[in-house]
């Protein structure tokens, strides 16, 4: 039996979806068969970050409905064998499925796959309630933002009261110049007040934009410092330790260098 | 059976009789002199017309049987209509002055509580604490306290971590930082003092409740 993630953040455009494309890519990429699920159902995205977008037959709603088996809804990687997609609807909304639709979707994938990440939609209501229904555990997304912490301390508090319990927190796209410089708020400030256990930190990376842009995850790219951070992350899913990443550590290195060769 | 101490003291009212009963001496010598009083020095007045009759047990704690004994006796005198029995309700007593929770109020989450409320822990930006009496939190205040949501105006709120997004004391809302002078210790509390909002370091609670323990050193 395998085991649900859900990856969720209450506020929109933190990151959810990326997240949950390069940590199921990454648990691919250390040989675990993962199944990704979109539940963002009216708005979805991962087949586009994933670049499958073009190989959707059916989606959720269809199997929650009957119209097909789970099977022939779920769109196999480009690139791993043991790596799945199954696609939300585009065209219905959140009420189409109900959580126990969802869940015993969820059910049959872990019966299949190691590990089941599902993508979580913004917002705090049936889509989400949807998403947590089969979930064994959770993955909260925030940015260095007030208002981002604000939305992820109000969805781990929806977390802890439901089975779930404590989630996890990523925090993404830290800029460590602006960190510096007093301009954004520090991961330890986050951690402060979400008080929940950190399992990665992501640093801004302009190879994410690109690389979602071309329907490839970034953790393909061992260039991107994003796609290191999801591999920890990855890795620290799987129970290896792994220390944080040191966010300023390899422009430093590499900044050395430059003015080694008097290019800085 | 002589009854020299005082114990039990009848007082006349208007329309009836009051028991004083004393509430430091043995409750079985308190109902022997009760007895004894009923049945010989006070018989003569103790009969005739019915008498309502209010017993005050001063600040003695019965037990329900104790309780029965006492109405045993009263009741042998068949004029005797027992009105009322006053004493402190045990449970009552036994009640500590606050309540004591632990755990994160998290932004949404709102945690009520009809008095007085000791939380360990934090409270986030969007949380709220919401009390009757007073609000004191080891931890972190970053989002918003009521206390005194009922109108009690000497409700106080202290925090270990004082921070709040918003204060409210009874019907008075208060936000800082512009409202408060800031203050470089770590615990304070807020407080109403004619009627606005004032902020002062833990240290100088003693000097607006009195009425604590107050500890005074060796």
């Amino acid at each position: 039996m395998g085991e649900a993630i859900v990856v969720t953040s209450g506020k929109g455009g933190v990151g959810k979806t990326t997240t949950s494309a390069n940590i199921g890519t990454a648990l691919a990429l250390l040989g675990k068969k993962v199944c990704l699920v979109d539940t963002d159902i009216g708005l979805r995205n991962l087949d586009v970050v994933m670049g499958l977008e073009n190989r959707i037959i059916y989606d959720l709603v269809d199997v929650a409905e009957g119209r097909c088996r789970l099977n022939q809804a779920l769109v196999k990687d480009k690139r791993f064998d043991e790596l799945y997609m199954l696609p939300a609807a585009q065209t219905k909304d959140k009420n189409a499925v109900s959580p126990e639709q969802v869940k015993d979707i969820v059910l049959e994938l872990k019966k299949e796959y190691e590990y089941v990440i599902i993508d979580c939609p913004a917002g705090i209501e049936q889509g989400f309630k949807n998403a947590i229904a089969g979930a064994d555990k959770a993955i909260v997304v925030t940015t260095p933002e007030n208002a981002a912490v604000r939305d992820a301390d109000r969805v781990i508090g929806l977390l802890e009261s439901s089975e779930i319990g404590s989630p996890k927190l990523v925090v993404n796209r830290i800029r460590p110049n602006l960190v510096k410089s007093g301009d954004m708020l520090d991961i330890e400030d986050v951690i402060q007040v979400l008080n929940i256990d950190l399992i990665g930190i992501v640093p801004d990376d302009e190879l994410v934009i690109k690389a979602a842009n071309s329907g490839e995850p970034t953790v393909m790219n061992p260039d991107s410092r994003a796609a290191i951070a999801y591999r920890n992350i990855a890795r620290r899913i799987l129970g290896d330790t792994v220390p944080l990443m040191h966010l300023d550590q390899k422009k430093g290195m590499f900044s050395k260098f430059k003015k080694i060769f008097g290019m800085g | 059976m002589a009854v020299k101490s005082n114990h039990v003291t009848i007082k006349g009212i208007k329309d009836g009789l009051v028991f004083l009963l004393d509430d430091e001496c043995e409750y079985e010598e308190l109902l022997g002199e009760l007895r004894y009083k009923l049945e010989h020095s006070h018989q003569n007045i103790l009969t005739g017309p019915i008498i309502h009759v209010d017993v005050k047990l001063g600040s003695r704690r019965i037990t329900e049987e104790q309780k029965q004994r006492m109405l045993d006796i009263l009741k042998q005198k068949g004029n005797l209509l027992i009105r009322s029995v006053e004493f402190p309700e045990p449970e009552q007593a036994q009640v500590p002055p606050y309540k004591i929770m632990c755990g994160m109020v998290r932004s949404g989450q709102v945690l009520h509580h009809d008095g007085d409320l000791l939380f360990l822990g934090d409270v986030n930006p969007g949380g709220s604490i919401l009390c009757t009496g007073d609000i004191y939190i080891l931890g972190a205040l970053r989002g918003m306290a009521h206390a005194g949501v009922d109108g009690n105006e000497d409700s106080i709120i202290a925090a270990s971590h004082f921070a709040p997004t918003q204060l409210r004391i009874a019907e008075q809302i208060s936000r800082p930082p512009d409202e408060w002078e800031t203050r470089e210790t770590s615990m304070e509390f807020a407080f109403l003092q004619n009627g606005a909002m004032q902020i002062d370091k833990i240290s100088n609670i003693v000097r607006l409740r009195p009425d604590f323990n107050v500890f005074k050193g060796v």
